[in-house]
């Protein structure tokens, strides 16, 4: 069976949680306690409706605000797919955690409130989601029982809706009209809109086509862990332990190893000590080379005919998450994949508003949720793919050297001249 | 191209041993916690398709309340010394007399709390940097919120307004000295993927797990495994015989059994499938003494 993960964004207020509730009851995922549960905390506030975000919101301070802070994991499956619902939170202060959820999904679904179309929040959630590559989006068109089922209103939306995704570099995207609080067209077809001759959600979830959104074409292994038992037996065993990224490696394939760039042939390939003649991404296997180089912990593998960029000078994205600014000259730790590194920030080359897309020069330092396009100067080099590519492979972080602490997400788009 | 797809059980495996091989690239010390419940069990399968040929490198290391079922206890020791992995044992009940801690009494007592103690002094004994554990986000709503790495303080405290952001598949496992890493590779696995992967893999459980006769202590409508010293009777308890099995293995105090049949894994799970109650719901008594009960225990430094 496969497995779809994706992500919702949205405060209340747009019906995310109910939306997330309804896919969850209807696809029989609440079980009997777990809705007792929450009929017991709904009586315990004002309006005593029974509340389906506190299914989603965990946290003591998400409840007493009735809003999401932070990215909550929530599962369930029907008999043609099993899903994982990356539940994001969608006001502006919270923009990290929602990239923090998006950086792992196949599909967006954006909210957009029937009665008020696109706003501020949809262009910024569209923007995150085109950011980190998504490759499917879905533009929920929720509350239409308040707009009486308007085929023109749902027409509008879509319109405006086009011209803004023309602007971004988004994938697929499809429009849905909805209304989560009575159930039109989440997991039934809509009865209130037979001018909707699309699907109902969960039946789009249900079938989109996720067959091309794994990379196949090019071969890329970062080494985790060089297994080396050491025994008498096993006395020259020597497996670099990892997951394929992307690609697919096989028996005999030439490969190199970066950044050193000494090659090899791939000797075996073996996973729980059964051996293959080839493997592919995502698997996490061990891989044996024919001949002795030097390879630990950090260095990637690739098939030699097919190279990533290797360079001290990134250009990125980039969405900055802490609360101290960054600023042009600093000094963190950038860990890509399994490689970390020494960088600075050589130069900001503009900020890009999250809501107008309007994009300014001359910025010396970010703060908490910005995002802008920067170039890095590395210690060491990296082996990248540009994001768009490559998702797993164009993806990094910065560390602050003195807290620790996950400041950065990059995506990496090309060497910086 | 179909052909070069996983199914989404081989995608959670691949997912679980990347992670563990992250503990083992960025740690100095790592431990695995070891319960002898089936979560705990999984991940052992996990770390021998991560390592082996190699040893593993960490050992097991298991906090035992004194509640534990003696067939949880025998199972530990079994398969450690099976394995030929270091197995490390701290008890509660030391903790309990070193420290002169009060043990809770009365209605439902459980040692469940007292375990952060000894957990937090084992880490601080061998320096542990990084502990693997078991849990899973669709347990509990609080759960559902905690990365894959979750960084504790020197106090063991976990703050969820302070989570680092985790992109992609990069962990960031940089920490003080005195700080310490909860590492959860099995987040993204349901409890029903547990069992279809325990069943896939022909992995041996526990023989609680299934159905067997027993004499237990009906109490609120809970079935509770008689043992001596560990559950006070009370006047209203009755004393019953019946077919049962535990759906999840924890402190004999707070973990209930299921009235079952189900003596196969196949049964077991169809049984899991076809429910109507959540695996904490039906099992943990220690979850439903108020709405944010994990949460609190997460900031004190408990899994």
């Amino acid at each position: 069976m496969d497995l779809l993960r994706f992500i919702t964004a949205g405060s209340v207020d747009d019906g995310k949680s109910t939306l997330i509730g309804r896919l969850l009851y209807d696809s029989k995922s609440i079980l009997a306690d777990q809705m007792e549960a929450i009929e017991r905390a709904s009586k315990s506030r004002d309006d005593g409706e029974i509340d389906l975000a506190l299914l989603t919101d965990g946290l003591r301070s998400e409840r007493e605000q009735g809003i999401t802070i932070d990215v909550a994991y929530r599962y369930f499956q029907t008999p043609k797919r099993k899903f994982i619902i990356v539940d994001a939170p969608g006001h502006i202060q919270y923009t990290r955690n929602m990239v923090t959820g998006a950086s792992n999904c196949q599909l967006a679904v954006v909210l957009v409130d029937a009665r008020h179309g696109v706003v501020e929040q949809t262009r910024r959630h569209s923007l995150i989601a085109s950011l980190l590559g998504i490759p499917h989006l879905v533009v929920a068109i929720n509350k239409m029982d308040l707009v009486d089922y308007s085929q023109d209103v749902f027409s509008n939306i879509c319109i405006h809706y086009n011209e803004l995704a023309q602007k971004l570099d988004v994938g697929e995207v499809t429009y849905i009209p909805l209304s989560a609080l009575n159930g039109d067209n989440v997991v039934e077809k809509s009865a209130n809109m037979p001018w909707y001759e699309g699907e109902p959600l969960l039946s789009y979830l249900e079938t989109v086509e996720l067959d091309h959104d794994e990379n196949l074409t090019d071969a890329r292994f970062p080494v985790q862990y060089v297994i080396r038992p050491q025994t008498a037996e096993l006395h020259d065993y020597r497996g670099y332990a990892g997951k394929i990224t992307s690609g697919i490696f096989r028996k005999g394939d030439t490969v190199t190893v970066l950044p050193t760039g000494e090659t090899s042939t791939i000797d075996a390939i073996e996973v729980a000590e059964k051996h293959f003649d080839e493997a592919f991404a995502p698997m996490s296997v061990v891989l044996h080379l024919a001949d002795d180089v030097d390879v630990s912990r950090g260095n990637l593998i690739v098939k030699s005919d097919n190279q990533p960029v290797v360079s001290q000078n990134v250009e990125a994205m980039l969405c900055w998450m802490d609360t101290k600014p960054l600023k042009v000259g600093n000094k963190y730790t950038l860990q890509h994949g399994t490689f970390r590194t020494r960088c600075a920030v050589r130069e900001i080359i503009y900020q890009l508003n999250v809501n107008t897309y309007e994009e300014t020069e001359d910025v010396e330092s970010l703060k908490l949720n910005d995002i802008a396009r920067i170039v890095l100067k590395t210690a060491k080099p990296v082996s990248f793919d540009p994001y768009d590519k490559n998702r797993v492979n164009g993806g990094a972080i910065l560390i602050d050297e003195t807290s620790n602490v996950t400041v950065g997400a990059l995506m990496l788009r090309k060497e910086a001249i | 191209m179909s052909t070069y797809k996983l199914d989404y059980l081989d995608q959670l495996e691949s997912e679980a041993i990347h992670i563990m091989r992250e503990v083992a690239g960025q740690f100095e010390r790592p431990a695995l916690l070891f319960s002898g419940g089936k979560d705990s069990i999984t991940l052992v399968h996990l770390a021998l398709k991560a390592f082996r040929p190699g040893k593993f490198p960490f050992p097991l290391v298991h906090i035992d309340t004194g509640h534990n079922f003696q067939e949880a206890l025998d199972f530990r020791d079994w398969l450690a010394e099976s394995l030929g992995e270091k197995l490390i044992v701290r008890y509660v009940e030391d903790t309990i007399r070193e420290k002169k801690l009060k043990e809770p009494t009365g209605r439902n007592a459980s040692r469940n709390a007292l375990q952060t103690f000894t957990l937090l002094d084992t880490i601080e004994e061998f320096e542990f940097d990084a502990c693997i554990g078991g849990a899973r986000r669709d347990e509990e709503k609080a759960r559902a919120k905690e990365r894959v790495f979750s960084v504790r303080d020197e106090f063991g405290s976990w703050d969820p307004k302070l989570q680092r952001p985790e992109l992609w598949n990069i962990y960031n496992g940089k920490i003080h000295k005195g700080e310490n890493v909860r590492v959860f590779p099995i987040s993204n696995w349901t409890e029903l993927d547990v069992w279809n992967y325990i069943k896939r893999e022909n992995i041996a459980l526990p023989s609680i797990y299934f159905a067997h006769e027993r004499e237990l202590i009906l109490r609120d409508g809970k079935l509770l495994a008689t043992a001596k010293g560990v559950i006070q009777q009370e006047e209203t308890d009755e004393i019953v015989t019946r077919r049962v099995r535990f759906r999840t293995v924890g402190d004999i105090s707070c973990t209930a059994a299921v009235e079952s049949d189900a003596d196969t894994l196949e049964a077991a799970i169809a049984e899991i499938q076809a429910t109507r109650i959540s695996e904490r719901g039906e099992t943990r008594i220690d979850d439903q003494v108020s709405e944010a009960a994990m949460e609190d225990r997460k900031k004190g430094g408990y899994f």
